[in-house]
């Protein structure tokens, strides 16, 4: 049996007040307006560090080394040429010798990632494929877009040991049907009138979609606990679900008042928050959307008490803070462009060197010295306990998923931050090791002596003249 | 069995320009201008210079380029040996230091330390952003946190006064006390950039530039140029009557352990604490805080100055406090600090500060100090620190008659 052993997801911490949005942008001829508040991923995030995320959550206590395979699922890729789903396998401090792969290029590539990776699964070719979706779509200022989408990201292992939800079926839907479009090159989405897309792709290829799943199978859509499916218009959304005529309980709840629209993440975020509530026997069927729709069905087993631990969509929710400040908002992806100053150039990145030290950069790795015991980072050869400084007898040592408390910190007006003040601080690693590092998701006022924190991986620049996205680990308080 | 420096060089010489923002002064302007004051105190010609250390730039590489040639070129040295030295911060006494070994070895008789940094070229206030710029090539330039000097710092700050269980208030109010005594210094000193008095509630309310360091506990950015010319000790009175001698010479690294190891509390400099405790040993210095008479030390930033003094044993561990606020440390206490003002009043034209600290100790020691003239010093010490307090390089140098 072949399906979902484990889910996780990520929401960024900050969240806007449509309002605010409105506020800063109402008076203008396109301006739309929409209840509700959505994500927004910090100016050091981006598709890559919130899939990153979502998979720490996913993996739990997995050993790494049983990853066979990544798909990455995303219309927002960093890189258009340089692998991403390679970039977030080195992160989460993969093997070399698995599959990687990124889908791209539709909102629902999400969903045709985790169907090829049950597919994997089911022909033998891998025995645990983590499926990791995100987007950071952008809409002009003052656009309906820029109101719908949020930032999220999501992640499935799928496997066929201790399954949580097994694969039962699927049928899919592929229509060129272009209601959203970015050609290459393009920043912003383009939509086109919104009542053709009601009227024309929701309304129509979701319930198609849905029957063609229920005529393939024989099933009714009374036998689900639980039906997903995504759609920006909130009125269209409770239609359709009267047009199947579904019972209140079973009607997934949008996530567009809460995240927004994460594009590839979108109907997977909203599984996994049915997953989080989710029993034994229940059948849940998700349809995604864009460019058609793929739609499938799981039914729930016993194994998934073992997943109810991962922080998921509700605590996710839970975690929060108000961005109040529009004019910010839109500096984190360059809307608006902020001036930067002297101390926001960045230096010439050496690309061999990145290369040579993947796992200490990528992987927060450092050493254990096999003689002494001792924990260090970054990666070294000579041991750094002033009673051992034996060379060469050192094994890799992984930071990343290591809680640690500040040794001390500060609050820097001076450094250069695109959401200033930049805060920095020692980070005393639980079982040894420390190394200082960059703060983020924190307030300067909270900031104090032994403050608990753990490692996230983040954008920590982009150097413009190579073209180059500069990743590494900062500290945060934890989420949950 | 070595048995150290004391007493086998003497500094014959010294120069030290204006330090401050000195728009209308090329790199070379600097280095020119500090060489014309330490030939005429030696009283000696161009041609007498046997051997050369270049200081720096650290920085400011960009303005004169990277070799010792810009030594040479600049004073149309005659083809002798100059060799540029390196040691961030610490880099004027790394020069001090090269041209001492080199007389004491025997291989020539007078050689001369030059610092300069030209930093005002960068285009922007506080240190040239470094942790990108210094790091291209190595892992550092990723893994290393964004950062500024101030803000490292600030984090021995931090841990101070958590350790010690000493308010946000009553931490920056020692602070400032120890800026507030600097700049007093500095209103007697011509030669400082910053020469107003500065309270300590002005200090204390200054604008916060990396928590709980304020604008006023950082030393500002200059430009600037010292020089010197030592020979060996049996030759020094051939030249002046009052030569200075060099006591003790000890630098100290950082081995690693106060950034990647467990152990490093934070409320020290360790490379300042095993170079001070050589340079005593070297020096014969037994109760460095009754024998050293007065000491300028590297003040970047305001909390830098008051740890060192633990570090150099001039306090007890942990009674730093105490002895800034009872005054201890001003010019007219039991061991003043920073008679010249200090980085705070100078700035920090990076090569330049450590030559720029013995120039105060000589000149003191030759009762030439002016308005800032201590009774009857004995012992000078320097202490000049380069990088951040867990990845340091920290030179101790003691001069006395």
């Amino acid at each position: 049996m072949v399906g979902i052993t484990s889910y996780g997801a990520y929401i960024p911490l900050q969240r806007i007040n449509r309002k605010t949005i409105f506020n800063a942008t109402g008076w203008s001829t396109a301006a739309a307006s929409m209840p509700g508040e959505k994500a927004v991923a910090n100016y050091d995030e981006d598709s890559l560090t919130m899939a990153v995320a979502a998979s720490i959550d996913c993996l739990d206590k997995l050993e790494r080394e049983k990853v066979d395979s990544l798909y990455f699922a995303t219309t927002t890729p960093p890189y258009r040429e340089r692998q991403n789903a390679g970039i977030i396998a080195t992160a989460l401090d993969l093997r070399p010798d698995i599959r990687t792969s990124d889908f791209s290029d539709s909102i629902k590539a999400g969903t045709g990632a985790l169907l090829a990776a049950c597919d994997a699964v089911k022909a033998g070719s891998d025995k645990h494929v983590l499926v990791c979706a995100s987007d950071c779509r952008l809409g002009k200022a003052g656009s309906l877009l820029e109101m719908t989408f949020g930032e999220g990201g999501t992640a499935l292992l799928v496997g066929d040991t201790d399954v949580i939800a097994t694969l039962e079926g699927f049928y899919s839907l592929s229509y060129d049907f272009m209601d959203q479009w970015r050609a290459d090159g393009e920043k912003y989405n383009r939509i086109w009138e919104d009542r053709w897309v009601r009227d024309e792709a929701y309304t129509k290829f979701i319930p198609q979609a849905i029957a063609g799943l229920l005529k393939k199978y024989k099933l009714n859509i009374q036998d689900f606990s639980k039906v997903i499916f995504p759609c920006i218009y909130l009125r269209e959304h409770a239609a359709i679900a009267r047009t199947l005529k579904l019972d209140e309980k079973q009607i997934q709840k949008e996530m567009l008042t809460t995240v927004g629209d994460t594009g590839t993440a979108h109907a997977l975020m909203m599984l996994v928050a049915a997953l989080e509530d989710a029993k034994a026997g229940d059948k849940i069927l998700v349809a995604s959307y864009g460019n058609g729709s793929d739609a499938m069905f799981f039914q729930v087993t016993e194994d998934i008490e073992k997943a109810k631990n991962r922080r998921g969509i509700k605590k996710h929710l839970a975690s929060r803070k108000d961005l109040t400040n529009y004019e910010k908002y839109s500096s984190f992806r360059d809307v608006i462009p902020m001036e930067v100053g002297f101390r926001g150039e960045v230096g010439g990145t050496r690309v061999s060197m990145m290369w040579r030290e993947r796992k200490t950069i990528l992987g927060l790795c450092g050493a254990k010295c096999k003689h002494c015991g001792t924990p260090q980072y970054p990666y070294q050869r000579v041991c750094v306990n002033p009673s051992c400084g034996t060379i060469d007898e050192m094994e890799y040592y992984r930071f990343s998923d290591k809680k640690g408390k500040l040794f001390s910190y500060t609050s820097d007006s001076l450094a250069f931050s695109a959401s200033p003040p930049e805060m920095y601080g020692i980070v005393q690693f639980d079982g040894g090791g420390r190394f200082a590092f960059n703060l983020t998701d924190c307030e300067p006022e909270s900031l104090k002596v032994d403050l608990p924190v753990e490692m996230t991986f983040r954008r920590k620049y982009v150097d413009y003249v190579r073209g180059i996205h500069g990743y590494f680990w900062k500290a945060m308080p934890p989420r949950a | 069995m070595a048995d150290g420096i004391k007493d086998k060089v003497a500094i014959i010489g010294m120069g030290c320009t204006q330090f401050g923002e000195l728009w209308n002064k090329s790199p070379e302007d600097l280095m020119i201008d500090a060489f014309k004051e330490v030939i005429q105190d030696a009283g000696i010609e161009k041609k007498d210079i046997q051997a050369a250390w270049q200081g720096g730039p650290e920085f400011t590489a960009g303005s004169v380029g990277d070799s010792a040639l810009p030594l040479a070129q600049t004073l149309k040295l005659p083809f002798i040996p100059v060799t540029k030295v390196e040691n961030m911060c610490a880099s004027g006494s790394e020069a001090f230091r090269g041209a001492c070994y080199a007389v004491a070895s025997g291989s020539c008789d007078i050689a001369m330390a030059l610092g300069m940094e030209k930093l005002k070229d960068t285009g922007y206030g506080g240190l040239p952003e470094f942790s990108h710029w210094s790091t291209i090539g190595t892992k550092h330039r990723i893994i290393g946190a964004n950062q500024t000097a101030p803000g490292m710092f600030a984090m021995l700050a931090t841990r101070y006064f958590a350790r010690y269980t000493i308010s946000p208030e009553e931490g920056k109010r020692m602070l400032a006390t120890v800026s507030a005594k600097s700049h007093h210094n500095g209103s007697l000193n011509p030669k400082a950039h910053l020469r107003r008095e500065v309270t300590v509630e002005q200090i204390m309310n200054a604008p916060i530039v990396a928590w709980p360091l304020g604008l006023f506990d950082c030393c500002g950015v200059s430009d600037g140029s010292a020089a010197a010319i030592v020979c060996r000790a049996d030759m020094a009175k051939k030249f002046r009557p009052d030569p200075i001698y060099v006591k003790a010479l000890q630098i100290a690294a950082s081995s690693g352990e106060e950034e990647m190891f467990n152990e490093y509390d934070y409320t020290h400099v360790e490379p300042t604490t095993r170079a001070a405790e050589r340079a005593y040993k070297e020096a014969g210095i037994k109760n460095p805080r009754e024998e050293i008479s007065m000491a300028e030390v590297h003040d970047c930033f305001s909390i830098t100055e008051a740890v060192t003094m633990e570090d150099l044993q001039f306090s007890p561990r942990g009674k730093m406090k105490d002895d800034i606020m009872a005054g201890r440390f001003n010019l007219d206490g039991a061991q003043p600090v920073q008679p010249d003002g200090g980085l705070k009043c100078f700035g920090h034209p990076i090569a330049a500060s450590g030559i720029r600290m013995i120039y105060e100790m000589y000149k003191q020691l030759q009762g030439k100090a002016d308005k800032r003239q201590l009774k009857n010093p004995k012992y000078g010490l320097t202490h000049n620190l380069g990088g951040i307090p867990y990845r340091s390089v920290a030179s101790i140098i003691i001069v006395g008659h």
